[in-house]
C-alpha cells in the first residue's frame, strides 16, 4: 500500500513535469512503429565502401542524424531561457563556420591534394569565428536590448552570403579521408562519429549545469531581470554568454555538417535547422518566453523530431510533402503539451484516481 | 465645493440603486460553506460570508488566511470546490466561472496590484472590455471618461497614457473603472496600500457615497485604522476557516488582532515597550555618503549610519527616499559622490559591489524587484549568497536545503515545501523569503524599503521585532515605511526628505508624529 502511494505520487509529480511531453511523444512514435513494422528497430551489421564494419538501421539513422539538432538544442535552450527569445540565425551561422573550416583546410586552392592546416586548427578557428558571430547577436540582444528574433534576423539574412564570400564563392572539396571521420565513421568503430560528438556535448553541458551556476543564473535572469540584478547578477552578461555558448554549439555542428560531405553547399547546408532547434526546445515543454528550462527535455525533444522525420521517410513520404506531415504531428504534440490541455489531463487523472480508490478500499474490506 | 462633487457623482451611480431599497431582505450577497483547495493545501474550509446592502464590510485575516482566495472565488478567478453563492434578486445559486461572469452579475473588483493596461490611455482603461463600447466611439468614450474623472476628482485627463500617471492615480483609475460599472458588490482588495493620506480620504468619501446608494462593499486591508474609520462590520478568517462576523463596535482593536492571530496577543504595544536601540554618540559611522547622487533624479545627499543603529528615511510618496537607498546599494547608476565604510572610501558601481561590502537591500516593489517568481522558495532564499560565492561554486543540494530549512523555520515562512515556487506564496511569506535571502548573507548593513507593505499585522509585528533584535546584535539597519508609527517604533533617527532632497534629521525627543509632519511640510506648523 505504502509503495503504491509512493508510485502514484511519483506519477503525479511526473505529470506536472515538462519532461513528460517528449517522453510521451517518443513512446507514441515507438509504439506506432512497433505496430506498423517491428523491423524498424532492427540494427544490421554491414560493411562500408572502405570495408569497415558499420551498424546500420533506422535507429542508427535517428541517433546519427539527430546529433546536430541535439547539439543546437542545448545552446538554443539557454538562449531561450535567458532572453525569452530565439536565435534564428543558427543555420546561416553553421554555413559560415563550415565555410571557415574548409577555407583554413584548403588555403587558396579549392581542390587541395593535401590539407593546408591540421583539422584541429581549422576547427578551433571556426569556433572562434562562430563565437564572435554569437557575440554579435549577444551584444545586439543583451546590450542594445533588441528583440532576439529581430537581432538574429540580420545574420539570418547575411549569413549564407558571408559563408560564400569566405571561400570566394567556390565549392572546396576535401579529398583527405580523415576529414570524413567526424561526420562518418572512424575506421574500426562501427558507430557513426556524430553520435559520440553529441554524447560528449551532452556530458559537457550536464557537467557544466551541475558544477556551475549557469542554469540557476540563466533561469533567474529569464524570470526576473530586475530582481536578478539587485541580487548581484549581471543580466546583460548572462544573456550575452548564452549567445556565445550557442555560437560554440554552432561551430561543432558546422564541423559535422561539412565533414559529412567533405564539401559545402552554401544555400542548402543546415537549411531550416533553426526552426527544428526551436521546436526541440518547445517540445521539451520549455516556455519560449524564457525562464525555467529543462535541458534533458530539450535534448529528448530534438531526438523526437529526428525520430519523426525518419519515420516519415520510412513510410515513403516524399521529401517535398515531408514538411506538411511533420506539421500535422507537431500541431498534435504542441496542443497536447499546452498548459490548458495538461491541466485538463491532470484533472482527468485526479478523477480516475478518485474513481478507483473507493473501489479498491471496498475490495480490501 | 465638497457638496458639488457629491452631486456630480449622482448620474453615475444612479443605475446602481435605481429602485427603492428593499427593506425586507438586506442581504445582497451570501456565500455559504465555500471550500477550495490547491493540491494538498486547503485554502478555504467551509467559509460563510454575508454582505448586506449599503454596508462596508472588512474582510480581515493574516497572510494565508484565505482572504484573497475567497475574493478570487467570488470573482470567478478560481472555481470553488464546494459551496454556494447567492445574490440578491436571484433565486438559485449563481455560478461564477470567470471574471466576466462576476462583472455581469454586478460584482466589481479593484485589486491590490494594478491590473490595467499601462500602454493604453486612461479612457481606454476605463472602458476596455465593456459591451456598450464594443464599437469604438472615441469622442463619446473620452467624454464619458472625462466626466467620471471629474466626478471622482482624479487628477488626470482621459487621453493621458496610463503608464505616465503616478501609481496612486493609476489605482484611482482602477477604482473609477470598477465603480462606474453597474455594480451591486464592490470588492476593494488592498486599494489603499499605495495611496497617500489625502487620496485615502478621497477614496473613503467615495466609499461612503456608494454605501449610501446601497452598494455592498467588501474592503480588504491591513490598515486597522482604516477599518475602524469606514467599516460597519468585520468578518475574520483564520487558516482558511471562518473565525466570526462582528459589528465593528463589538470588536475592539485588540480583540480583532487576537482573533486574526488566533491567540491572546500581547498587542502592538509591546513593541513600543521594546528597548529602542539608542545610538551611541561616540561611535564612528559604519557607512557614510558624501554628496552621493544617482541618475534617478535625487539631489546629492549626505547620510551616515552607525553600527547597531536603526534609522529611516521618511517623506511623502515620491520624495526620493527609495532612490537614496538605491543609490547606496548601487541599484541606480551612481553619477557622483562617495561612499565610505569605516572611514575608507569604497566603490559601489553595481549591487554586487555593495553586497561584497556587507550591504543587503530589500526592495520596495516585491513583485518587480524582489521575488523571482518561478523559482522555488529555496532558490529564492539562497540566490544572493550564491551569487556572492561565485559562478563556479554552486551550493550542494544538502547545503541549499540546510539554508532554506533553517530560515523557513527561523522566520516561520508558511510554505508547502522548499520546492514550492515562491509566486504561489502569500505576500507576507514572500517578503519573509526575501528577508531570509538577505539575512543569509549576514550583512553588516541591511536596508529595508517598505518591508511591511501589504502584509498582515502579525507579520508586521514580527518584522519590527526582528529589526530591533538584529540591531541589538550589532547589525545596522535602515528602515523605510509609509506608516510613521512603524518608523517611530523602530528608528532612533529619521532622515526627512522633501522633493527629492534631504531636508532634515530628527532624533531623540524630536521623534514625534508632529515633528515629522512639520519637517516634511517645511517648518510651517
Amino acid at each position: 500500500m505504502e509503495s503504491k502511494k509512493k508510485q502514484s505520487a511519483w506519477i503525479t509529480k511526473l505529470a506536472g513535469n515538462r519532461i513528460i511531453i517528449p517522453i510521451v511523444a517518443l513512446l507514441l512514435l515507438v509504439i506506432f512503429n512497433l505496430i506498423m513494422d517491428p523491423s524498424f528497430f532492427k540494427i544490421n551489421v554491414g560493411y562500408n565502401s572502405a570495408g569497415n564494419p558499420i551498424l546500420s538501421g533506422y535507429l542508427m539513422t535517428i541517433l546519427d542524424c539527430g546529433s546536430e539538432l541535439v547539439i543546437l538544442a542545448i545552446g538554443m535552450t539557454l538562449v531561450t531561457a535567458a532572453t525569452g527569445g530565439q536565435d534564428i540565425s543558427v543555420g546561416a551561422a553553421i554555413a559560415i563556420s563550415g565555410s571557415v573550416i574548409l577555407r583554413v583546410l584548403c588555403g587558396t586552392n579549392s581542390r587541395p591534394e593535401t590539407l593546408q592546416a591540421p583539422i584541429i586548427v581549422a576547427f578551433l578557428i571556426s569556433c572562434i569565428v562562430a563565437m564572435l558571430f554569437g557575440a554579435f547577436n549577444g551584444v545586439l540582444v543583451a546590450f542594445f536590448k533588441i528583440q532576439p528574433m529581430v537581432a538574429t534576423l540580420i545574420l539570418f539574412t547575411a549569413g549564407r552570403s558571408i559563408a560564400a564570400w569566405i571561400n570566394n564563392n567556390e565549392l572546396p572539396i576535401i579529398s583527405e579521408p580523415s576529414f570524413g571521420y567526424f561526420g562518418g565513421f572512424i575506421p574500426g568503430i562501427p558507430i557513426p562519429t556524430p553520435i559520440f560528438i553529441a554524447g560528449v556535448c551532452i556530458i559537457i553541458i550536464a557537467l557544466v549545469l551541475k558544477f556551475t551556476n549557469l542554469g540557476f543564473y540563466t533561469q533567474a535572469v529569464g524570470i526576473n531581470e530586475s530582481s536578478s540584478r539587485l541580487n548581484g547578477l549581471n543580466p546583460t552578461f548572462v544573456k550575452f554568454l548564452s549567445f556565445v555558448i550557442l555560437g560554440l554549439c554552432v561551430a561543432v555542428v558546422g564541423l559535422i555538417k561539412v565533414s559529412r560531405i567533405s564539401s559545402i553547399n552554401y544555400s542548402v547546408i543546415a537549411k531550416d535547422i533553426e526552426m527544428d532547434a526551436i521546436l526541440a526546445v518547445a517540445l521539451g515543454g520549455n516556455s519560449l518566453s524564457g525562464g525555467k528550462f529543462n535541458m534533458t527535455a530539450s535534448i529528448l525533444g530534438a531526438y523526437v523530431i529526428q525520430f519523426l522525420t525518419t519515420t516519415l521517410y520510412k513510410f515513403d513520404v516524399k521529401s517535398d510533402a515531408l514538411s506538411a506531415y511533420k506539421a500535422v504531428v507537431v500541431i498534435l504534440l504542441v496542443v497536447l503539451s499546452a498548459p490548458v490541455v495538461r491541466e485538463w489531463f491532470a484533472k482527468l487523472w485526479k478523477n480516475i484516481k478518485a474513481f478507483i480508490a473507493p473501489k479498491k478500499e471496498a475490495e480490501a474490506k | 465645493m465638497k457638496k458639488k462633487n457629491v452631486k456630480c457623482a449622482v448620474p453615475f451611480f444612479d443605475t446602481v440603486s435605481g429602485g427603492e431599497p428593499k427593506v425586507r431582505d438586506k442581504t445582497v450577497l451570501e456565500m455559504s460553506n465555500i471550500h477550495k483547495s490547491f493540491h494538498e493545501v486547503h485554502a478555504l474550509q467551509g467559509v460563510d460570508f454575508f454582505l448586506r446592502e449599503g454596508e462596508i464590510h472588512a474582510l480581515m485575516g493574516e497572510n494565508g488566511a484565505g482572504k484573497s482566495t475567497l475574493i478570487k472565488v467570488l470573482t470567478g478567478v478560481y472555481s470553488k470546490d464546494e459551496g454556494q453563492i447567492f445574490l440578491k434578486g436571484i433565486d438559485k445559486p449563481v455560478s461564477i466561472h470567470s471574471p466576466q461572469d462576476a462583472q455581469r452579475l454586478g460584482i466589481s473588483t479593484v485589486y491590490q496590484e494594478i491590473t490595467l493596461c499601462p500602454n493604453l490611455s486612461v479612457a481606454e482603461n476605463i472602458f476596455i472590455g465593456r459591451d456598450s463600447y464594443g464599437l469604438l466611439n472615441w469622442k463619446k468614450m473620452n467624454e464619458g471618461a472625462g466626466k467620471i474623472l471629474e466626478t471622482l476628482d482624479i487628477p488626470t485627463t482621459p487621453t493621458q497614457q496610463l503608464a505616465s500617471c503616478s501609481i496612486a492615480v493609476q489605482q484611482m483609475v482602477a477604482i473609477a473603472r470598477a465603480v462606474d460599472m453597474d455594480c451591486k458588490v464592490l470588492i476593494l482588495d488592498e486599494p489603499t496600500s499605495s495611496l497617500d493620506e489625502q487620496e485615502v480620504e478621497k477614496l473613503f468619501k467615495l466609499m461612503r457615497d456608494l454605501k449610501k446608494r446601497g452598494v455592498g462593499i467588501i474592503f480588504v486591508t491591513h490598515f486597522l485604522d482604516q477599518v475602524y474609520e469606514v467599516c460597519d462590520r468585520i468578518t475574520v478568517l483564520r487558516d482558511g476557516k471562518l473565525e466570526g462576523e462582528y459589528e465593528i463596535r463589538d470588536l475592539p482593536r485588540l480583540q480583532l488582532v487576537s482573533k486574526m492571530l488566533g491567540k491572546e496577543l500581547d498587542d502592538l504595544s509591546d513593541i513600543k515597550a521594546a528597548v529602542k536601540i539608542e545610538k551611541k554618540e561616540n561611535g564612528g559611522a559604519l557607512f557614510e555618503t558624501n554628496d552621493l547622487i544617482s541618475n534617478a533624479g535625487i539631489k546629492p545627499f549626505d547620510f551616515y549610519i552607525k553600527k547597531g543603529e536603526v534609522n529611516g528615511f521618511t517623506g511623502l510618496l515620491g520624495s526620493g527616499r527609495s532612490e537614496c537607498v538605491r543609490a547606496i546599494f548601487g541599484a541606480d547608476h551612481v553619477v557622483g559622490g562617495t561612499v565610505k565604510k569605516n572611514g575608507a572610501t569604497i566603490k559601489i558601481k553595481k549591487p554586487i559591489d555593495a553586497m561584497r561590502n556587507g550591504i543587503g537591500y530589500l526592495p520596495e516593489d516585491r513583485k518587480v524587484d524582489g521575488i523571482i517568481g518561478d523559482l522555488s522558495v529555496r532558490e529564492n532564499i539562497i540566490i544572493a549568497l550564491q551569487v556572492m560565492k561565485g559562478f563556479f561554486k554552486p551550493f550542494t543540494k544538502a547545503e541549499a536545503n540546510k539554508f532554506a530549512d533553517e530560515y523557513i523555520n527561523l522566520l516561520g515562512i508558511k510554505t508547502a515545501s522548499a520546492d514550492t515556487p515562491i509566486k504561489s506564496l502569500s505576500g507576507g511569506n514572500q517578503q519573509k523569503c526575501i528577508l531570509a535571502r538577505w539575512l543569509l548573507t549576514h550583512p553588516e548593513y541591511l536596508i529595508l524599503d517598505e518591508p511591511t507593505r501589504g502584509i498582515d499585522v502579525g507579520t508586521k509585528v514580527d518584522i519590527q521585532k526582528l529589526v530591533l533584535k538584529l540591531a541589538s546584535e550589532g547589525m545596522s539597519i535602515t528602515f523605510i515605511s509609509s506608516e510613521t508609527d512603524e518608523m517611530l517604533r523602530t528608528c532612533s533617527r529619521l532622515v526627512v526628505m522633501r522633493d527629492r532632497k534631504v531636508v532634515g534629521e530628527l532624533k531623540g525627543d524630536e521623534l514625534t508624529q508632529n515633528m515629522i509632519m512639520s519637517t516634511i511640510a517645511g517648518g510651517e506648523k
